[in-house]
């Protein structure tokens, strides 16, 4: 029977679903690789049973993080693989006394990194290490990289904050979605039609002005991120593109992970 | 590393610390102190460890559910000990106060690590803290602490006793197993950190005595009068 070309291709998909559908039905666990901490790390845990994978995202607000490790989870379900995720202030410990901490503005620099680091901590030893012990995928949704920007461009000594984080795990993978501010500016506002306070900086006091000191304030972050990037081997992905783009580099890089690869 | 006094560093008040484990008699020694001071009219104000308002909703909520790690056990402890430290401390020894702290850092240093943490980055994470103009260690045999804390048969609370160090099941047995380990802690800092030990055996006159003579001789208290 003589087909036409219409159909051709509508087989021709048919089988593409097949296949896919096929590839789905095998899942492969991630390759295993090894796994350090920073620094000392925490007491009593031996990596060698970690057998997830931690996968970092990093960005500011309006970088386009939470779209993409959205699809990400769904692509990395899809794909048999358990995920779990972590982000800042998200401790059962500590995070909502931290948010009443800052609402007031009254915390002093010093206490306020180790209210993070703490919030941090918790969930590395409760989320992040069991989970990874589980064999889960770990998407953070920001690490210790962001808390450390915020740290330095409050005038931090580099070495003490260097030495309060030296207790994370090595991811082993740090995306760091790279946007300039003024597209940041234009996302935010598209977004909520405000700017935040914190993610303005409106606390280290260099302008009256919340567009201004915005401005101001993710440039110094991107410069401390880009400052880290040599030391903690970040890949940068230019988050000025579009959410397509960023998302099959993503997903090639983390296959490339998945396959037992650091990026 | 060698940390500078709060003197050394130019600030006008001084700062005082007491340390030793628990039923050492610290807590009653620098209560006396404080006495004394006011009774003289002195610019004196007395801190406690673990008493930030603003961090204690936390710090409770992670001892009475068991949540604390030994790693978020010391940063809690760290947030606690740097607000009190940056919005209190800091303040009133510019403001040329004598601050009286009943356990300083060092407590962090001795339970930390015995909790497991390295010592060397819990140094680090309390490395914003001056060295105190003085430090008073109060020394006594292990029985004698034991015996002052435990003769009442106390109710422990499962971190006091170190229950999460997994030493013991019993509560008792775990709070002189921690203790002990204190002990050997704060024994190996004594020279680091220059404490003057007071034999925490002795009557409490006779630990007051000392104390005011040392304080007296090392601090020049008549700067302090209240004008």
């Amino acid at each position: 029977m003589p087909t036409s070309p219409k159909s051709k291709v509508a087989s021709k998909k048919r089988e593409h679903r097949k296949a896919e559908f096929r590839s789905k039905l095998k899942v492969t666990p991630p390759i295993l690789s090894s796994k350090k901490f920073y620094g000392h790390g925490i007491p009593e845990i031996s990596l060698e049973q970690l057998t997830g994978k931690l996968i970092v995202l990093e960005g500011a607000d309006g970088s386009g993080r939470s779209t993409q490790i959205r699809g990400l989870v769904d692509w990395l379900e899809g794909n048999g693989h358990a995920t779990v995720q972590v982000g800042i202030k998200r401790s059962t410990l500590v995070s909502e006394e931290l948010e009443r901490a800052q609402e007031g503005n009254i915390l002093s620099q010093t206490t306020m990194s180790l209210f993070y680091a703490t919030d941090f901590a918790d969930q590395l030893e409760n989320i992040i290490i069991p989970s990874l012990k589980a064999g889960f995928i770990v998407i953070a949704d920001r690490y210790i990289y962001t808390l450390m920007a915020r740290d330095l461009v409050r005038g931090m000594n580099r070495q003490w904050v260097k030495n309060l984080y030296s207790m994370a795990l090595i991811p082993d993978a740090v995306y760091y979605l790279n946007v300039s501010p003024q597209q940041l500016i234009q996302r935010n506002l598209a977004k909520t039609q405000s700017l935040d306070f914190w993610e303005s900086g409106m606390d280290l006091g260099m302008t009256r002005d919340m567009f201004d000191s915005f401005v101001q304030y993710q440039h110094k972050m991107q410069q401390e991120f880009l400052r880290m990037q040599k030391a903690y081997k970040f890949k940068v992905i230019d988050g000025d593109r579009s959410l397509d783009a960023i998302y099959e580099e993503l997903k090639t890089s983390i296959n490339h992970v998945l396959a037992g690869n650091r990026e | 590393m060698g940390r500078k006094t709060f003197g050394e560093l130019g600030y006008p008040g001084r700062l005082i610390a007491v340390e030793g484990l628990d039923g050492s008699g610290k807590s009653t020694q620098i209560k006396l102190i404080k006495r004394w001071m006011e009774l003289q009219g002195l610019k004196v104000f007395f801190s406690e460890w673990n008493s930030s308002v603003l961090v204690k909703s936390a710090t409770s909520k992670g001892k009475n559910r068991e949540l604390l790690t030994p790693t978020t056990f010391s940063l809690i402890h760290a947030t606690d000990f740097a607000d009190r430290y940056e919005r209190q401390l800091v303040p009133l020894l510019r403001a040329g106060y004598i601050v009286l702290c009943d356990r300083y850092i060092f407590t962090a240093f001795a339970r930390d690590v015995v909790r497991g943490c390295e010592p060397d980055w819990v140094r680090g994470i309390y490395e914003f803290a001056a060295q105190p103009d003085l430090v008073f260690f109060f020394k006594a045999p292990l029985e004698v602490t034991l015996a002052r804390i435990l003769e009442g048969r106390p109710a422990l609370k499962y971190f006091e006793a170190g229950m999460d160090l997994n030493l013991s099941s019993d509560i008792y047995e775990s709070f002189r197993l921690f203790q002990g380990m204190q002990l050997e802690q704060y024994l190996a800092m004594c020279m680091e950190f220059n404490f003057l030990i007071v034999n925490a055996k002795g009557r409490v006159e006779e630990q007051q005595s000392l104390l005011r003579q040392l304080i007296s001789k090392n601090i020049n208290l008549e700067a302090f009068k209240k004008d």
